[in-house]
C-alpha cells in the first residue's frame, strides 16, 4: 500500500528504512496496544458491551465530559481569540513576556495544575472564598471541572491563531477600508471569516485535549457518580472494581470519540493551510 | 516578531509585519484598551495566580521546611526516576520523530496523510487509556502476562512500564514539530549533496540537520515537558511503590494525600521551575527557528 | 538513518526490567507491603521497628517498601502483577479478590489469629470544632442543615465500612428492619455533597477544603486529622458502630517466587507482638493483644460494636447485596442524582 512515487526526490536515500522504522515504532508503541481495546471488548459480547456503555452512570459521564469540555473550549475560543489578537496586533509593555508564558499550562504537569486549582478555588482558597460568599461553589462541581479544562486547553486556541493573524493580509483590510467599510464591518466581513478555520481548529484541539484530561480534573472534580464523574475517571473507577471488561468498553467509546475529533482536526488543518496558501 | 505554533499543531509559515502599517488599520483606542485588559485579566486569572499560589504554598512554612521537603529521600528518588524516564523517552521519540519527518517531509507516497494522523493519535487519546492498554498487554492477566511472569520480566509496576507509558503520551511532539520544517526546507540541497557524492548519513548530518536543528530542539523541549509532567498514564501503570516507581508528579499526589500540603507544593514547585526553564528554552528556540 | 541508538535503548529498557532473584541467607531482604490509604504513617514507623527486630533476630537486613492507595486500586494492582510480598488492606473482600486469581491460598483468613486482622478500628464522626451542628449520634446526621462527607463505597474500603455502620445502626434501633435501614441510608446518602474515591480524599475534602459538617471516618484517621489540624476538628463517637477488621496476609505466589516467605511471615507475626501492638495503639488503631488493650483502655471511647459477620453474614454476602453493580447502593444512590 505504501509505495513512494518519489516525485520530489528521486535520489534521496532511506525511504524504505525510515518508513519501516516509523511504522514499526508506531505499531509497537501505539497501534498494537490500542488494538488491544477493541479485541478485549469483543470478548464480552455485544449485549454486555452495549449494557456497559449505555448504563445511566456511564452516559451521564459522557454528558458531563462533553458539556464541560465544550464549555471550556468555547470560553477558550472567545478569550483565545482576544488574547491572540492583542498579542499580535497591539504593543504594550511586557508583551513578549506574556507571549512566552502562554504555554505554561502545557509545560506544567497536570497534577500540579490539579492541586493548585483545587487549593485556589476551595471555599477557603484565595479565589474560592469570595466566590463562596456569593454563593457560587466551584470545587467539586462541574464549574470546577470546567475551570481545570480551561486552564489546560488555553494554549491551543491562542497558538493556532497567532500565526494566522500574523499572516493576515493587511492590504485586504486596507482595500476594505478604502471601499468605505467601517472597522467593525472589516472585522466581521473580512477578518473573522478569514480566521475562522484556524479558530475552529484551535477550539477542536482544546476540546480534544479536554475530553481525555485526567490529572488536573481528578483533584477538583469530587468524583460524584452521575454528577461530577468524568469518563476517564470512570475508567479508573471501573478498574478499581476489577471490572476490566467494563473499563475497556468505556475506554473504547472514548477512544472512538477522540479519533473522530482527530480526523476532524486534520481536515480542518488542511482547510486552514489552503486558506493561507492561496 | 515570531511565529508560534500550538503544541501538537504544525507551525504555519509566517512573515514579519511592520507595526506602523498595522496602526493605520486598528480599532479605536478604547476598544484596544478594553481588549488588552480582557486578555491580561484572563491570563492573570489562569496563569499568574496559579503560578504564584504554587510558590506561596510551597514556602508557607518557611524556607527550612521547603528545603527539608526537597532533601527528602523519596523526593530525590522520584526526581531521579522522572529524569531517567525522560532521558529514555525523549531520545527514543527523537529518533522516531526524525525518521517520521524524513519520510513524510521528503517523500510523497500514498497513505502519507493517514500516517500523519496516526502519529497524532497519542495526543488525542486520554492518558488513562494509554495506561490501560499497557495493563491489558503486560498485566498478569494481560495478553503477554503469563509469558512475562514465567520469564521473570516485569514491565507493569516497574520502570519499563512507566517508560512505555511516557513514550506513548510524548510520541507525537518531536515528529509534529520537525515535519513542517523538513517539508519547508525542500529536497534540493540533499539531492545536490547526493549528486556530488555524499553518503546518506553524511547528507543528513551535514545538510539536513543544520536546516532543521531549531525545529528539532523545539520538538525536544515540548516532548520533555510532556514526559516530565505525565500523570494519568503513569498513575495507572506505576504501582505507587515509594522510592521505586514513583515519579515526581505521582509523588506530589502522595504528599498531598498525606496531609503534607506544604511538601506537596514544594515538590510541585520543582516541577513548576522545570516548566519555566522549558518555557525560556522554548522561547529561545522559537526565535532562532524563525529568524 | 542509523538505528543503533534504538537497539541500545531497547537494551537499556531490558536491563532496567530486572529480575527478582531469590535473596540468599544473609543478603538484605526487600519486602513490598501493598496497603490502603490510612495506614501510611503506621507502617512507616512499624517498618523501621521491624527492621531492627529482624536484624537482631536473624542478622538479616530487611527494608520494606510501601505502596498506598484506595483498597480496590491496590488489590487490582496486585492482581495485575504488582509484586507485593504482603497485602494489608481495608477489608477481607479485597484480599478475597486477589485470592480468587490464585495468588493467595483460599484459606488465608485462618492463617493468623483474629481472622488475620492484627488491629481493628471503628467508624466515628469528625465534626468542626465546638460541634456547631450538635451532632451526637447517627440520627443527627439527617438534620436538615447537615452535609455529610464519606468516600464512594464502590471504590473505597473505608466507605463500605461507613455505609454498613450506618445500616447496622438503623437495624439496631427499636423496630429496626431492612426497609427502615434502607430508608435511613438512602436519606444519609442524599446528604453527601462530595463522594471521593478514597478515604484520604474525603478527609482532605473535609479538613483541608472545609466542605461538609461531619466526616464519617476511621477512628485512627480521625485522630490523625485532629493532630494535623491542631484541633480545628473534634471526634464524636456514636452510640453504636461497626467493628472494622482490616486483614493482612502474605501473597503466596510472590513470596515463594522471591524466596521471602520467612521474613514476610515474621513481618505479619510482628504486628501481633507487644511491640507491634504498642505501635498500633500509637497510631490510634485498636489493639488485639489483651494486655496492651487493657493498658490503653482509656485511650479508646467505649462504643457498642457489631461485626460484619454477625449482622451482614460476612463480606462476600455484604458485597453482593450492597455494593455489586445493580446492588442496593446503586439502587438507592441513583434517585438522588441530578439534584444539587
Amino acid at each position: 500500500m505504501l509505495t513512494a512515487s518519489r516525485k520530489r526526490s528521486g535520489v534521496l536515500p532511506g525511504f524504505g528504512l525510515t518508513l519501516g522504522f516509523t511504522l514499526l515504532y508506531l505499531s509497537l508503541l501505539v497501534l498494537i496496544p490500542l488494538a488491544g481495546l477493541p479485541i478485549r471488548s469483543t470478548s464480552m459480547g455485544w449485549e454486555a458491551f452495549w449494557q456497559t456503555v449505555s448504563d445511566p452512570r456511564v452516559t451521564s459521564s459522557y454528558r458531563l465530559t462533553m458539556t464541560t469540555s465544550f464549555l471550556a473550549a468555547c470560553i477558550n475560543g472567545l478569550f483565545g481569540l482576544i488574547v491572540a489578537w492583542v498579542l499580535v496586533r497591539y504593543r504594550f509593555p511586557g508583551r513578549r513576556f506574556v507571549d512566552a508564558a502562554i504555554d505554561l499550562p502545557f509545560a506544567l504537569p497536570t497534577a500540579v495544575a490539579g492541586i493548585t486549582l483545587t487549593t485556589l478555588y476551595a471555599p477557603n482558597g484565595w479565589l474560592g472564598r469570595p466566590l463562596a460568599k456569593l454563593g457560587i461553589p466551584v470545587v467539586f462541581t462541574p464549574s470546577g471541572i470546567t475551570i481545570a479544562l480551561i486552564f489546560i486547553g488555553s494554549p491551543f486556541v491562542i497558538r493556532t491563531l497567532q500565526p494566522v493573524i500574523q499572516d493576515l493580509d493587511v492590504e485586504l483590510e486596507e482595500a476594505a477600508t478604502s471601499l468605505g467599510a467601517g472597522r467593525w464591518q472589516v472585522i466581521r466581513r473580512v477578518i473573522l471569516p478569514y480566521l475562522f478555520p484556524a479558530w475552529l481548529t484551535g477550539v477542536a484541539l482544546a476540546f480534544a485535549r479536554a475530553i481525555g484530561e485526567y490529572g488536573s480534573v481528578v483533584f477538583i472534580a469530587g468524583n460524584m457518580p452521575m454528577r461530577t464523574e468524568i469518563t476517564p475517571l470512570l475508567i479508573v473507577t471501573k478498574l478499581e472494581q476489577y471490572d476490566y471488561a467494563g473499563a475497556t468498553a468505556v475506554a473504547l467509546v472514548l477512544l472512538v470519540m477522540s479519533f473522530a475529533l482527530l480526523l476532524m482536526i486534520n481536515l480542518l488543518q488542511g482547510w486552514t493551510e489552503r486558506r493561507i496558501a492561496h | 516578531m515570531t511565529t508560534t505554533a500550538a503544541p501538537g499543531v504544525s507551525a504555519t509559515r509566517g512573515h514579519v509585519i511592520i507595526p506602523s502599517k498595522v496602526r493605520r488599520l486598528t480599532e479605536p483606542s478604547i476598544v484596544r484598551f478594553v481588549l488588552t485588559g480582557m486578555a491580561l485579566a484572563f491570563l492573570m486569572l489562569f496563569l499568574a495566580v496559579p503560578l504564584t499560589a504554587v510558590f506561596v504554598e510551597a514556602l508557607s512554612r518557611g524556607l527550612a521546611a521547603y528545603v527539608a521537603a526537597m532533601a527528602e529521600p523519596f523526593t530525590i528518588a522520584a526526581l531521579r526516576l522522572t529524569l531517567i524516564t525522560t532521558a529514555i523517552a525523549v531520545p527514543a521519540n527523537l529518533v522516531f520523530g526524525l525518521c517520521a519527518a524524513w519520510v513524510i517531509g521528503k517523500f510523497q507516497f500514498r497513505g502519507r496523510h493517514v500516517l500523519t494522523t496516526l502519529i497524532d493519535l497519542p495526543f488525542a487519546v486520554s492518558p488513562v487509556i494509554a495506561g490501560l492498554v499497557f495493563v491489558l498487554l503486560f498485566g498478569r492477566q494481560g495478553f503477554f502476562g503469563p509469558w512475562l511472569a514465567e520469564h521473570g520480566v516485569r514491565i507493569i509496576f516497574a520502570v519499563p512500564g512507566i517508560v512505555l507509558a511516557t513514550v506513548f503520551v510524548s510520541l507525537p511532539f518531536i515528529a509534529r514539530e520537525v515535519i513542517p520544517v523538513m517539508e519547508a526546507s525542500g529536497a534540493q540541497e540533499e539531492e545536490a549533496a547526493r549528486v556530488l557524492g555524499a553518503g546518506g548519513l553524511q547528507t543528513f548530518f551535514r545538510v539536513t540537520l543544520p536546516n532543521i536543528k531549531w525545529g528539532v530542539l523545539y520538538g525536544v523541549i515540548l516532548c520533555s515537558a510532556r514526559a516530565i509532567g505525565e500523570f494519568g498514564a503513569v498513575s495507572v501503570v506505576s504501582g505507587h511503590i515509594r522510592g521505586l516507581t514513583n515519579t515526581l508528579p505521582l509523588h506530589v499526589e502522595i504528599l498531598y494525600n498525606e496531609y503534607q500540603f506544604q511538601a506537596a507544593f514544594a515538590v510541585a514547585s520543582i516541577l513548576t521551575c522545570l516548566a519555566l526553564v522549558t518555557l525560556v528554552a522554548k522561547t529561545i528556540a522559537e526565535r532562532r527557528l524563525h529568524t | 538513518m542509523n538505528t543503533r541508538p534504538v537497539a541500545l535503548l531497547l537494551l537499556m529498557v531490558g536491563a532496567l526490567a530486572g529480575c527478582g532473584g531469590a535473596p540468599e541467607d544473609g543478603r538484605p531482604a526487600e519486602l513490598l507491603n501493598v496497603s490502603y490509604d490510612p495506614t501510611r504513617e503506621f507502617y512507616q514507623e512499624f517498618n523501621a521497628a521491624f527492621a531492627t527486630f529482624w536484624r537482631e533476630k536473624s542478622g538479616q537486613e530487611v527494608s520494606t517498601r510501601q505502596s498506598h492507595g484506595g483498597a480496590g486500586a491496590q488489590a487490582r494492582a496486585v492482581i495485575d502483577g504488582l509484586e507485593g510480598d504482603v497485602v494489608t488492606l481495608a477489608l477481607a473482600y479485597d484480599i478475597d479478590a486477589i485470592a480468587s486469581t490464585g495468588l493467595i491460598d483460599a484459606g488465608w483468613q485462618k492463617r493468623l489469629p483474629h481472622n488475620s486482622a492484627p488491629y481493628t478500628s471503628t467508624i466515628v464522626f469528625l465534626v468542626r470544632k465546638g460541634n456547631p451542628k450538635g451532632i451526637k449520634d447517627w440520627g443527627d446526621l439527617l438534620k436538615a442543615d447537615v452535609a455529610v462527607i464519606t468516600p464512594n463505597p464502590k471504590t473505597s474500603g473505608g466507605a463500605r465500612w461507613n455505609y454498613l455502620a450506618a445500616w447496622g445502626y438503623a437495624l439496631h434501633q427499636p423496630n429496626g428492619n431492612e426497609p427502615r435501614a434502607r430508608e435511613f441510608v438512602t436519606k444519609l446518602l442524599a446528604k453527601v455533597p462530595v463522594l471521593d474515591s478514597g478515604a484520604r480524599g474525603s478527609t482532605n475534602t473535609f479538613v483541608q477544603r472545609g466542605i461538609g459538617d461531619v466526616l464519617l471516618a476511621w477512628e485512627n484517621e480521625a485522630y490523625l486529622a485532629i493532630d494535623e489540624t491542631n484541633d480545628a476538628v473534634e471526634i464524636v463517637v456514636p452510640s453504636v458502630s461497626i467493628l472494622a477488621e482490616p486483614p493482612v496476609t502474605v501473597v503466596d505466589e510472590v513470596v515463594d517466587k522471591k524466596g521471602t516467605r520467612a521474613v514476610a511471615e515474621a513481618y505479619l507475626q510482628y504486628l501481633y507482638s507487644p511491640e507491634g501492638q504498642e505501635l498500633v495503639v500509637k497510631h490510634h488503631y485498636r489493639p488485639r493483644n489483651a494486655q496492651v488493650a487493657a493498658k490503653y483502655a482509656s485511650s479508646f471511647a467505649d462504643v457498642e460494636l457489631f461485626t460484619i459477620d454477625g449482622v451482614f453474614g460476612g463480606w462476600q454476602t455484604a458485597q453482593k447485596t450492597h455494593f455489586a453493580d445493580g446492588g442496593i447502593f446503586d439502587q438507592i444512590y441513583k434517585p438522588t442524582s441530578g439534584t444539587r
